[in-house]
C-alpha cells in the first residue's frame, strides 16, 4: 500500500477511483471503463508532475521523512556486494540508530556510516527513529579512526530528525560526542563523503557530514532546527511551520545555493519513495563518482580542504 | 565624559568604559528574589551576594574583571555578509539586529580581547547573552576564527566564556555551519600546541555546547550554570517525565565527567592562571604585587 502525503490527497483519490472502476469492470464483463480509467491516469500522472516539479519547502520536508523513502539500510544492502556490520563504542552500547561497518563497493573498499530510522513500529522503536544518542557518535568516532588507519574512504548516509533529546543521552554527555564526532570528520586523513538521503537534522548530521564533498538528495532537507521547533520558538506557534521551512532555506536547491551542498541527485518525479531502486541505483553512481574524484589524493591535502572548505563556507557574498 | 576619552584611543577603552551608571540602579536576582543595588552587584563580579547565583555578566565586564588593571584591547573581527538568508518571522532579522545592537550597545554577540591575567598573556573570548541569547550567527564563528588566530600569531593561549542558547534560526544552516567551523578554529589552536580552555557560564546549551565549548583542553564552569545539548524542558517533552533536581547544571555535569572545575567567579582568574602557567611551563605567578581590578575600581572612586 503506498502511504499518501497529506497534499497528495487528490491523487490517492484518482488512483483509488481507477481501481474501483477496475473492479467493477472485472465483476461486470461487458462494462467498458479503459478509456475513463485511462483519462483519470494520465490526470494524476500531470497531478503529480505538477505537485512535484513545484514542491514547497514545507512538503519537502514531508517527502524528505516520508516514510517509505530508502533508508540507511536499504542502500547498504543494495549497493554494497559486501557488508561486515561493526558493532558498538567500547564504552558503553551499541546504538542502533547509527548502523556502520566495512562495506565493498564496486573496486573501493569502503567505511559505511548512517542514521537508520527504521521502516516498521518494532524497527523504529529499536533504532530510536534514527535519532543518535552519544554511543552513535563515539561508534562513528571509532569507525572512521579504523578509517583512517587503514587509509579507507568514509562514507556516511545522513538521516536523522536531530541528536536524541533524552535524559541518558545528556549524562553521557551528547554535546561532547557531538562536538568530538564532528572534530573527527575534520581530522581523518581519508576522503569523507556524505549523502543526505532525507533528513538532516541539525548537530546530529553536522557530526557525520562535515565531509569533503556533500551531496543531496533532490528532497531532502538539511537544517539547523526542525521547522516546527523553529516556528514555535520565533512564531510563538508550532502551526507555521510552512513559513519557518520556507524562512530556513533547507531544501537541496537553497543549499546548493549557499554552498553547503555540492552535489544535487535528482529524485524521478514522484520521489524516492515511489521509485527506490532508480534512486538507490543514482546514489550508487554518485558515490562513485565521488569516490574518483578523491582517489590518489594524500592527507594532507585532504584535511586541508576539509578545513578550507569549512572556514570559507558563507563568507563570500551571494543571494539566497 | 572627561578630556582623557577623547583623548585616549577608542579601543582602549576597558578603563574609561562609557556607560558607569546602569539604567535600571536595582535589579533582582533570579535565583532568590533579592533586590541589588547596581554598585553592589557590579563589585560583586554580578554574584548575588545573598544566594552566590552567578547572573549574567556582559563581555566589557568581563573582561574589566579578569584582565590587569582591567586593561584589555579589542581583537578586530571581520564582519560576515548580514541576514544572508534574507530571514523574516515576525519581524524582520535585519530589524532584530538593530534594535539589538541598540539595546545591547554591542555590535554582536561575542568580543575577543588581548590583555594580561596576573601577568599572564593571553587571548580572552566572551560571549554575550544579552545579545540575542548569545546566538552563533557567522559572526560569533568570525570571532572564534579570529581569537584563534591572533592566539597563534602571539603565541598565547586562548581563555574563552561561553554562555548562549545555541545556534543562529535566523541564519539558518549557516549558523549550523559555525560548528565545523569553529571546531577548525580549536584544531589550529591545538596543532600550534596552545592552551584552550573554555569556561562555561550560565547558560551554555545547543550547538555551541556540541562544537567549541565542549573541545577544549580543560573545561571549567561557574556554579549552577546550565550546560546542555538539548534543554530540560524538550526532554521533559520528550521523556515525559521530570527531571531530577540539579539536571544538566554545572555540578551534575562535573560528576559525570564532563567538566574539569566547577570554580566561584571570583576565584576564576587565579584558577585560570595556575593552569596556563602550568600547562605552558611558566613559573608561578606572584600575585602580591598586582591589585585586583575590584581594589583598583575602588581607588579610582575618589577621582570621578
Amino acid at each position: 500500500m503506498t502511504n499518501y502525503l497529506e497534499f497528495e490527497k487528490p491523487l490517492a483519490e484518482m488512483y483509488s477511483k481507477a481501481e474501483e472502476l477496475r473492479s467493477l469492470a472485472r465483476d461486470d464483463k461487458d462494462l467498458n471503463v479503459d478509456d475513463e480509467i485511462r483519462s483519470l491516469e494520465i490526470k494524476a500522472d500531470k497531478l503529480l508532475k505538477s505537485l512535484y516539479g513545484n514542491l514547497t519547502a514545507w512538503r519537502k520536508c514531508q517527502v524528505a521523512r516520508h516514510p517509505d523513502r530508502p533508508h540507511c539500510k536499504d542502500y547498504i544492502e543494495n549497493l554494497f556486494e559486501e557488508y561486515i556490520p561493526l558493532a558498538g563504542d567500547r564504552n558503553f552500547a551499541d546504538d542502533h540508530a547509527v548502523m556502520g561497518g566495512l562495506a565493498r563497493f564496486g573496486e573501493h573498499s569502503l567505511i559505511v556510516i548512517g542514521h537508520e530510522k527504521g521502516s516498521d513500529t518494532k524497527s523504529r522503536i529499536e533504532r530510536n527513529f534514527g535519532m543518535a544518542r552519544p554511543e552513535g557518535y563515539r561508534k562513528a568516532i571509532r569507525l572512521m579512526d579504523l578509517a583512517h588507519r587503514f587509509n579507507l574512504p568514509v562514507l556516511t548516509l545522513v538521516d536523522t530528525p536531530g541528536a536524541y533529546p533524552g535524559k541518558g543521552a545528556e549524562e553521557r554527555g551528547q554535546s561532547e560526542a557531538i562536538a568530538r564526532s564532528t572534530q573527527k570528520c575534520l581530522k581523518i586523513g581519508v576522503p569523507l563523503i556524505s549523502v543526505i538521503i532525507g533528513e538532516g537534522g541539525s548537530g546530529g548530521a553536522v557530526a557525520f557530514a562535515t565531509a569533503n564533498k556533500v551531496a543531496m538528495l533532490e528532497h531532502s532537507i538539511y537544517s539547523v532546527i526542525s521547522p516546527e521547533g523553529c516556528a514555535s520558538i520565533l512564531w510563538k506557534d508550532s502551526e507555521k511551520m510552512r513559513e519557518a521551512a520556507e524562512a530556513l532555506k533547507l531544501t537541496a536547491q537553497d543549499l546548493k545555493k549557499l554552498g553547503v551542498c555540492d552535489i544535487i541527485i535528482p529524485e524521478p518525479i514522484g520521489g524516492a519513495q515511489r521509485f527506490k531502486n532508480e534512486v538507490i541505483q543514482a546514489v550508487g553512481v554518485t558515490i562513485n563518482e565521488m569516490l574518483l574524484e578523491f582517489k590518489g589524493l594524500d592527507s594532507n591535502t585532504l584535511i586541508r580542504d576539509r578545513r578550507e572548505k569549512y572556514l570559507s563556507v558563507g563568507q563570500k557574498s551571494f543571494v539566497a | 565624559m572627561n578630556w582623557i576619552s577623547n583623548y585616549v584611543r577608542p579601543k582602549i577603552n576597558s578603563l574609561f568604559s562609557r556607560r558607569e551608571v546602569p539604567e535600571n540602579l536595582w535589579s533582582k536576582c533570579g535565583e532568590c528574589g533579592t533586590m541589588l543595588f547596581h554598585r553592589e552587584l557590579s563589585d560583586n563580579l554580578n554574584v548575588c551576594p545573598n544566594c552566590e547565583h552567578h547572573m549574567s555578566f556582559k563581555p566589557r565586564d568581563r573582561f574589566k574583571a579578569l584582565f590587569d588593571d582591567g586593561l584589555f584591547f579589542e581583537v578586530e573581527v571581520s564582519d560576515p555578509t548580514v541576514d544572508p538568508l534574507k530571514f523574516k518571522d515576525q519581524k524582520k532579522y535585519t530589524d532584530r539586529l538593530k534594535t539589538t545592537t541598540k539595546v545591547v550597545g554591542e555590535k554582536e554577540a561575542m568580543l575577543i580581547a588581548e590583555g594580561e591575567i596576573m601577568r599572564t598573556p593571553v587571548i580572552g573570548a566572551c560571549q554575550d547573552f544579552s545579545f540575542m541569547g548569545g546566538s552563533m550567527g557567522m559572526y560569533v564563528g568570525n570571532a572564534i576564527i579570529a581569537a584563534a588566530k591572533r592566539a597563534i600569531k602571539l603565541k598565547r593561549p586562548l581563555v574563552l566564556f561561553s554562555a548562549a542558547g545555541g545556534a543562529r534560526m535566523q541564519e539558518g544552516i549557516l549558523s549550523l555551519m559555525q560548528m565545523p567551523r569553529t571546531t577548525v578554529a580549536v584544531e589550529m589552536l591545538r596543532e600550534a600546541r596552545l592552551p584552550y580552555i573554555v569556561v562555561l557560564t550560565h547558560p551554555t546549551t545547543g550547538g555551541v555546547t556540541a562544537s567549541y565549548a565542549m573541545l577544549g583542553d580543560v573545561h571549567i564552569a561557574e556554579p549552577n550554570a546550565l550546560i546542555c545539548f538539548a534543554g530540560p524542558r524538550v526532554i521533559e517533552q520528550t521523556i515525559r517525565e521530570k527531571l531530577p533536581e540539579g539536571f544538566q547544571r554545572a555540578e551534575y555535569l562535573l560528576d559525570h565527567g564532563m567538566l574539569d572545575r566547577v570554580v566561584h567567579r571570583k576565584n576564576i582568574r587565579e584558577e585560570l592562571v595556575s593552569i596556563i602557567r602550568m600547562l605552558t611551563k611558566q613559573p608561578r605567578a606572584i600575585k602580591a604585587d598586582i591589585a585586583g581590578p575590584i581594589d583598583q575600581k575602588k581607588q579610582d572612586q575618589p577621582v570621578e
